[in-house]
C-alpha cells in the first residue's frame, strides 16, 4: 500500500513538471519559485520523518477514552 | 483589568507502543512515569506521593455534590490506584490518570509563563519516553500532543483559571459559551476527520469540538460539557472558584497556547467586573454550533444567536476582542502592562489575518499550519483526503520528538512561531515559577528531597527525622509560598526540621 502510494507520488511531483522549470522567468514568480522550493523541501523533509507504513501507523493508534 | 492571574495547563498525552497494539496503555503510562521519576529521583531519593487528603472532584461548581454511588467510576480521581504519580521539582504533576500519561504544570500567574510550563511538560514526556524505551522492560513507547484517536476515543487538555468566588456561575456559563464555542478559529490544533470516529475524511479546526455533547455539567469523560462545573479549588473555597476549562485543543504551536490563555483571561475579567451584561450572544443551540464552527474551515459559517440574529465565529471573536480592548483603555488607560497589550494586540491580528490573509496563520495557528501540509501534500501527490498518508501527518503533526514530530520540524524551520529559546525551556523543566506557591512546592522538592513525603497542590506533607508525625504545611493561597516570600527563609533552613521550625515562628 504504501509502497505504490510512493510510486504515484514520485510521478506526480511537481518540482519534476515543466511549469515550475519555467516559473523564475518573470521577478514576481521568483519568489513564487522560492516559495514552491521551500514547500518541497518541507514536504521532502516530511517524506523522511514519516512513519514507513502509513496505514499500519494509523490503524494501530488506538486509544482509552480520557477526560 | 489584566491578562495576570493564577492559572496553568493540565495535558493528558495519546499513547502507543508501535507493533504491541494489545499493550495495556495503563500500564505503558506507568512505565512513563517511572522512568521520569526514576531518573529526576537518581541517587535513591524517596519518591514524593500525591497528598490526596483535600481534593474533592465531585463538587459541583452549581452547589451540590454527586454521590459516588451516581458517578462513573473514571470520575474518582482521588482514590489513589496505586498508580505511578510524583511531583516535580518544577512543581508539576507527572501521573497516570485512566490510560494515559498526564502532566499537569505548576501555577503560573500569567499567559506566557502557563505557556512556557506548559511547553517544558512537552519536553519532559519526549524525555520520559526516551528513558521508558531505553529501559527494556518496554517496548518503544511514543507518545502525541493531541486529543483523539479518530476512532472514538478523545483525551484532554484542560486549562485552570484562578476566579472570584463570589462571581455568579450563570454569568459565567452566559459569556463564556459564545466565547468558547468560537475561540477555535485561533485555538483549534486541526483534525483530520469529522465525527467522534472521524468516520468522514474532512478536516476541521478543532480535535475535541465533536467530543462535546451537552453546555453544562460535572462531567469530562463522558457527554462532556462545554463548561464544565467541577468545582475543587485547590485554594480557600470562600474567596476562590477554579474555572476547569475542558473544551481546548492541545496546542503544539506556543503562541496558540498563549492566546488562548490571554484571551479566556480577559473574558474572565470583563464577566467578573460585569463588564458584559449588556452583552447577548448566546447561542441558539451551543453543542450543535460549535460542531459546525468546527467544521467550516472557510470560517463563514453564521452561528443562529438565541436572538434570532446571525453571526460569524470572526465577527464574534471580534465584538469580544473589541470590548476587552474598550475595557482595557477605561480601567488602566496608558498603564496597560506590556503583556495584557500584546495579547489585545495578537488577538486582533490573527482575526483580522484569519479573514484577509489566512496562509499568514500559519505560524501561529496550529490547524491553519497543519492544514497548509496536508494540501501541499495531497498536491503534489495527488492523494485523496482519505490517504492513509494524510491521516499519519495529521497524527504525526503532534509526535512529542524533536526529531520526528512535524510541528516540531516546522518550529525548527522557523515556520512555526517560536516564543521561548531552548534555555528557557530547559530551565522550565527543573524549576518552578517563582511568584506562585509552585516556587514553595518545587524549591522544597529539590532542597529536601529525602524529608518531603507527599506533595499536591495545597500541601506539602514533611516527614522530619526523629518526629512521630508527618508534617503538613497547607499551601491554601496560591500567591503566596513565592520566592519573594519564602526564598530567605529557605537559605536559612538547612534542613527540612529548620524549615518547619521557621515556618511555624512566622506564621
Amino acid at each position: 500500500m504504501s509502497q505504490r502510494e510512493n510510486v504515484e507520488r514520485r510521478a506526480t511531483r511537481p518540482s519534476e513538471t515543466d511549469e515550475s522549470v519555467e516559473a523564475p522567468a518573470k521577478a514576481e514568480s521568483v519568489s513564487t519559485a522560492e516559495l514552491d522550493a521551500e514547500v518541497d523541501s518541507i514536504l521532502d523533509e516530511i517524506d523522511s520523518v514519516l512513519e514507513e507504513n502509513a496505514e499500519d501507523f494509523v490503524k494501530s493508534f488506538v486509544q482509552k477514552g480520557g477526560q | 483589568m489584566t491578562v495576570h492571574r493564577v492559572m496553568g495547563i493540565e495535558t493528558e498525552y495519546g499513547i502507543s507502543v508501535p507493533g504491541h497494539p494489545t499493550m495495556n496503555a495503563m500500564v505503558s503510562s506507568t512505565h512513563i512515569v517511572n522512568a521520569y521519576a526514576q531518573h529526576v529521583l537518581a541517587g535513591g531519593r524517596r519518591k514524593p506521593r500525591w497528598d490526596y487528603d483535600l481534593e474533592s472532584p465531585l463538587r459541583d461548581a452549581r452547589g451540590f455534590d454527586m454521590s459516588r454511588s451516581e458517578a462513573d467510576p473514571t470520575l474518582l480521581t482521588d482514590d489513589d490506584l496505586g498508580l505511578a504519580n510524583v511531583v516535580l521539582t518544577n512543581g508539576a504533576r507527572l501521573y497516570v490518570d485512566h490510560a494515559h500519561p498526564e502532566y499537569s504544570a505548576p501555577e503560573a500567574t500569567n499567559p506566557r509563563d502557563a505557556t512556557l510550563w506548559d511547553r517544558a511538560g512537552m519536553q519532559v514526556m519526549e524525555r520520559a519516553a526516551a528513558l521508558a524505551s531505553a529501559s527494556g522492560v518496554t517496548p518503544p513507547i511514543l507518545l502525541y500532543k493531541n486529543n483523539t484517536d479518530n476512532k472514538g476515543a478523545s483525551y484532554g487538555t484542560h486549562e485552570n483559571y484562578l476566579m472570584r468566588r463570589s462571581t455568579p456561575f450563570a454569568d459565567i456559563v452566559r459569556h463564556l459559551t459564545p466565547f468558547f464555542i468560537t475561540r477555535q478559529v485561533f485555538s483549534g490544533s486541526g483534525r483530520l476527520g469529522v465525527g467522534q470516529d472521524g468516520r468522514s475524511m474532512r478536516y476541521q479546526l478543532s480535535q475535541r469540538a465533536d467530543f462535546f455533547e451537552v453546555e453544562v455539567g460535572l462531567e469530562t469523560t463522558l457527554k462532556r460539557p462545554i463548561i464544565n462545573t467541577r468545582d475543587e479549588p485547590h485554594a480557600d473555597p470562600e474567596k476562590y472558584r477554579r474555572l476547569h476549562v475542558i473544551v481546548g485543543d492541545a496546542n503544539l504551536c506556543d503562541r496558540a497556547t498563549y492566546l488562548k490563555l490571554g484571551t479566556t483571561a480577559l473574558m474572565l475579567s470583563m464577566i467578573e467586573d460585569g463588564f458584559l451584561d449588556d452583552v447577548q450572544l448566546t447561542p441558539a443551540n451551543a453543542v450543535r454550533e460549535m460542531h459546525q464552527v468546527s467544521h467550516d474551515t472557510s470560517l463563514t459559517h453564521a452561528l443562529a444567536l438565541s436572538s434570532g440574529e446571525r453571526r460569524t465565529a470572526l465577527d464574534i471573536q471580534g465584538q469580544y476582542c473589541e470590548l476587552a480592548r474598550r475595557y482595557c483603555a477605561q480601567q488602566s488607560g496608558n498603564a496597560i502592562d506590556a503583556q495584557t497589550a500584546d495579547v489585545l494586540d495578537s488577538w486582533e491580528s490573527v482575526l483580522d489575518r484569519l479573514a484577509t490573509d489566512r496562509a499568514s496563520c500559519a505560524t501561529d495557528v496550529d490547524w491553519v499550519a497543519k492544514l497548509e501540509l496536508l494540501e501541499a501534500y495531497r498536491e503534489r501527490d495527488g492523494l485523496q483526503w482519505s490517504s492513509h498518508r494524510l491521516q499519519a501527518i495529521d497524527l504525526q503533526y503532534s509526535d512529542v520528538r524533536r526529531s520526528k514530530g512535524l510541528a516540531a520540524r516546522l518550529e525548527q524551520r522557523g515556520r512555526l512561531a517560536r516564543m521561548f529559546t531552548d534555555d528557557e525551556v530547559g530551565r522550565a523543566v527543573v524549576a518552578p515559577p517563582t511568584d506562585t506557591r509552585a516556587y514553595f512546592r518545587g524549591e522544597c522538592l529539590r532542597r529536601y528531597p529525602e524529608s518531603i513525603a507527599a506533595a499536591s497542590w495545597d500541601s506539602v506533607v514533611f516527614d522530619i527525622p526523629g518526629q512521630e508525625h508527618l508534617q503538613r504545611v497547607p499551601t491554601l493561597e496560591p500567591l503566596r509560598g513565592t520566592r519573594e516570600h519564602v526564598e530567605v527563609l529557605l537559605d536559612a533552613s538547612t534542613t527540612a526540621a529548620d524549615l518547619v521550625a521557621g515556618l511555624s515562628v512566622s506564621t
